[in-house]
């Protein structure tokens, strides 16, 4: 998706600002933002890609102007309603005024430890990679309107496979509900004036992790 | 930290934050009606975001590095496997790469899709790394970044920026800093940032440690 998510060389947000001993949640309602996406993410209702289609398809100036913490709030209640699990009119209100539905799993205190670690996205390989470090690739020049994790400024861009990372989950399936769809997954290197050109300094090189999908050869 | 602390939070955005503690709060409680969360996983949680995840760890697996050849050499090949070995943390998630620095080449790290950030050796991204400012320029700019930060690299030093655009995550060995020959790996972990591993600073000046 062509959305504002996808930042990479985009001009006029200015200076980055970092604030010296930042402390880990700005507020306590951070901290709970983020253990109920992970408590609801435990239940396996939806992906993680599904939950990054998620906050990509909040309106544009939503986006922009939320802190990361309060998109992942508005992004939650979306799927909440979206999956069926609460009415808009339920959250709106600030109670349950009908049954919960049965979920697979529930996330215990218990299990909290367990689920701190990422599991593992690798998958077996349907078939061998397409490419080895050192060949040439062009990535493609793809703009599907649903998740993608090509990022526009590396579209139609020719770089060198640098390493091959495994065979992974594809986002742009598993966004849509399609599976697993496992894709060899390869670091690509650019030389920075293939991406931006002049603009950028010489000696400037850039990696992105591209899924097979997005590549052809060069 | 239960939500009676909110008073501790910064008051820049108060109107915001105001609505937010009570729409997380309503949410929260609807999804605890419904039978969907328990509470009590829901403060464990925090609480492990608090205080046992964090850049502390990623400064142990640095020092390590600095102090053990074998170490670093294991860490460079697969970073999460070496880890585990190393028994520093329990667990690791998969498909964690570890960058060296060195004199010729700097890394920086960005995910500039969303914020994919080595939570597990880094603890939760830090603001300004999710923010607009960062991901828009650190692929086109790092150089304009580092100034930023207060940071200069000498013009001979090339910069290599790693977009996290998949479940791949990667941690900055930074250069182990000149007069620390003989220190233990508990004193070089003092000198590790959390900025050093991201790629957005360097490791503490020994002499202020």
């Amino acid at each position: 998706m062509d959305g504002v998510h996808d930042m990479g060389g985009m001009h006029g947000f200015g200076k980055v600002e970092p604030e010296p001993n930042e402390p880990v949640f700005h507020a306590a309602w951070e901290g709970h933002c983020l253990a109920l996406n992970r408590a609801m993410g435990y239940a396996g209702l939806w992906t993680i890609d599904q939950t990054r289609a998620g906050i990509e398809e909040l309106p544009p100036d939503v986006y922009l102007t939320s802190s990361y913490y309060k998109k992942w709030a508005l992004r939650l209640e979306n799927m909440v309603v979206k999956h069926g699990l609460a009415g808009a009119d339920e959250i709106a209100a600030g109670h349950a005024t009908r049954p919960g539905k049965t979920l697979k799993r529930k996330l215990t205190a218990a299990e909290v430890p367990n689920t701190l670690t990422r599991g593992s996205y690798a998958r077996p390989a349907p078939k061998p990679a397409r490419f080895a470090p050192g060949d040439r690739v062009r990535t493609r020049n793809i703009h599907p309107a649903t998740h993608t994790r090509l990022p526009r400024y590396a579209r139609g861009k020719v770089g060198v496979v640098e390493a091959v990372r495994g065979c992974h989950v594809f986002p742009d399936s598993a966004a849509l509900g399609k599976g697993d769809d496992p894709q060899w997954l390869y670091t690509v290197l650019f030389e920075g004036r293939e991406l931006w050109g002049d603009n950028a300094e010489a000696s400037l090189k850039i990696s992105i992790e591209a899924f097979e999908p997005y590549l052809e050869p060069a | 930290m239960t939500q009676n602390h909110e008073e501790h939070g910064h008051h820049e955005h108060g109107s915001e934050l105001s609505e937010m503690q009570l729409r997380v709060r309503a949410l929260e409680t609807v999804l605890a009606e419904k039978g969907y969360i328990d509470p009590a996983a829901i403060d464990v949680i925090i609480e492990a975001y608090e205080t046992k995840v964090g850049p502390h760890n990623g400064a142990r697996v640095v020092a390590k590095a600095w102090s053990d050849p074998a170490f670093k050499q294991a860490l460079l090949a697969d970073a999460s496997r070496a880890i585990v070995a190393l028994g520093l943390m329990n667990r690791v998630g998969d498909h964690l790469i570890a960058v060296e620095n060195t004199p010729r080449q700097h890394n920086m790290i960005v995910c500039t899709l969303c914020s994919c950030y080595p939570w597990e050796v880094l603890g939760l991204p830090p603001v300004w790394y999710k923010s607009a400012p960062y991901r828009s320029r650190a692929v086109n700019d790092p150089r304009g970044v580092l100034a930023d930060f207060g940071l200069t690299l000498p013009a001979g030093t090339a910069i290599r920026v790693w977009d996290s655009t998949a479940e791949t995550r990667f941690i900055v060995l930074p250069m182990r800093p000149a007069g620390t020959e003989g220190w233990s790996e508990e004193k070089l972990a003092a000198l590790v940032t959390r900025d050093s591993m991201v790629g957005t600073g360097l490791p503490k000046n020994p002499k202020d440690a």
